[in-house]
């Protein structure tokens, strides 16, 4: 019996998902073609905004970081749905508990280090008080 | 893995050869024609080779992208270091930065019209979305080099300040990510266009799209926090 065959023959497996799976999903909105179309189509979108947010006045300055960061974990969003196929569905569990672990972990690198560091610049005698210091 | 629903726990399709060619298998049958649907309760058994090998391969994303976090981390921390050098104002240029983007993302879509053609077992399809995800790629690798020899040409090499070498790193890594994954996209249009489309190298083809889609959240991530945030501060 070939793969196809069995393809055919048999439902696919509802208790568990591989990452980017596509034939457990295929009942979803983000499943074949019309779900990579959407996709592809709502991260044109963001892309959009996120260099208009930039080359345009339309963002008050200051707010122009947190503008990015919010269009950018949006971006990554509709790529992981739309592209990689992960929904929070009980199929794909271990799937985004593993995603959450990842983000927690990046979180705390990133934002951690940020912290950390502007602290320690904070607390750092300036660079010509140093070398005056020093003789 | 888990589940605690006991219909239809059936060997995903692209494991099924597989899994019965092999005599070890605890797995889901019990040898007697018999389909056990308690996975998770002992008798089930594990998960079918697909979703393992994958569910593998979405780890090592997760810490390929966990180290980019840590480039990114310093990138940020070191943003503000020029040494008196240029500032990455005066060094992006947002129009390559915005065809890079494009090439990136459109290559992304075509990676993933290629793995639909791979499951109506489609080779000239599949083999010209791999083909157009390759080029793609390359365009996007080509601007990427461009940029680079023309940022040391005018001076701004990674030798120059902390945030230009932060830059570099960070950047130049994700651009290793791409070549090395032009190498696999070359390999797997061979594989499949000699051994066809068997499970294994199926497998495979899923394990590289799942990386050509991470590359482009990582490019995300840059375009938006190092380019356009540099461009604007």
């Amino acid at each position: 019996m070939t793969a196809k065959d069995h393809r055919e023959d048999h439902p696919p497996d509802m208790d568990d998902a591989a990452p980017g799976e596509e034939a457990v999903n295929s009942r979803e909105p983000a499943g074949g073609l019309r779900g990579y179309v959407i996709g592809f189509g709502l991260a044109i979108l963001l892309t959009a905004a996120s260099f208009a947010v930039v080359q345009t006045d339309l963002v008050y300055p200051p707010a122009v970081i947190s503008a990015l960061v919010v269009l950018a974990i949006g971006q990554m969003g509709v790529h992981l749905v739309f592209f990689l196929h992960l929904t929070t569905g009980p199929d794909n569990t271990n799937n985004a508990v593993a995603l959450a672990f990842g983000v927690f972990v990046v979180v705390l690198v990133v934002l951690g280090s940020i912290w950390i560091m502007s602290h320690l610049n904070h607390n750092m005698m300036p660079m010509h008080q140093m070398s005056r210091a020093g003789g | 893995m888990s589940g605690t629903s006991a219909t239809g726990s059936l060997p995903s399709d692209i494991s099924a050869r597989s899994s019965e060619q092999d005599p070890y298998r605890v797995g889901r049958h019990d040898g007697h024609g018999h389909r056990h649907g308690s996975m998770g309760h002992g008798e089930g058994g594990p998960a079918s080779r697909y979703v393992t090998v994958t569910y593998g391969f979405w780890m090592f994303l997760l810490s390929d992208i966990i180290m980019f976090s840590a480039f990114f981390a310093g990138y940020a921390v070191l943003s503000g270091a020029t040494a008196g050098g240029p500032a990455a104002r005066e060094l992006f240029e947002l129009p390559r930065v915005a065809l890079q983007t494009g090439l990136l993302l459109t290559s992304s879509f075509t990676c993933g019209l290629g793995s639909l053609a791979s499951h109506r077992r489609d080779m000239v399809w599949t083999q010209i979305w791999l083909l157009v995800t390759g080029l793609l790629g390359a365009g996007f690798l080509a601007l990427e080099m461009q940029e680079f020899a023309v940022m040391v040409a005018d001076s701004a090499g990674p030798t120059r300040s902390a945030f230009l070498s932060s830059f570099f790193a960070l950047v130049g890594c994700h651009g290793l990510h791409v070549g090395l994954g032009l190498l696999w996209l070359g390999t797997m249009m061979a594989q499949i266009w000699v051994k066809g489309f068997r499970d294994d190298i199926l497998r495979r083809l899923h394990c590289f799209n799942l990386f050509w889609h991470a590359l482009d959240i990582v490019w995300i991530a840059i375009f938006n926090l190092v380019y356009l945030l540099g461009a604007s501060a």
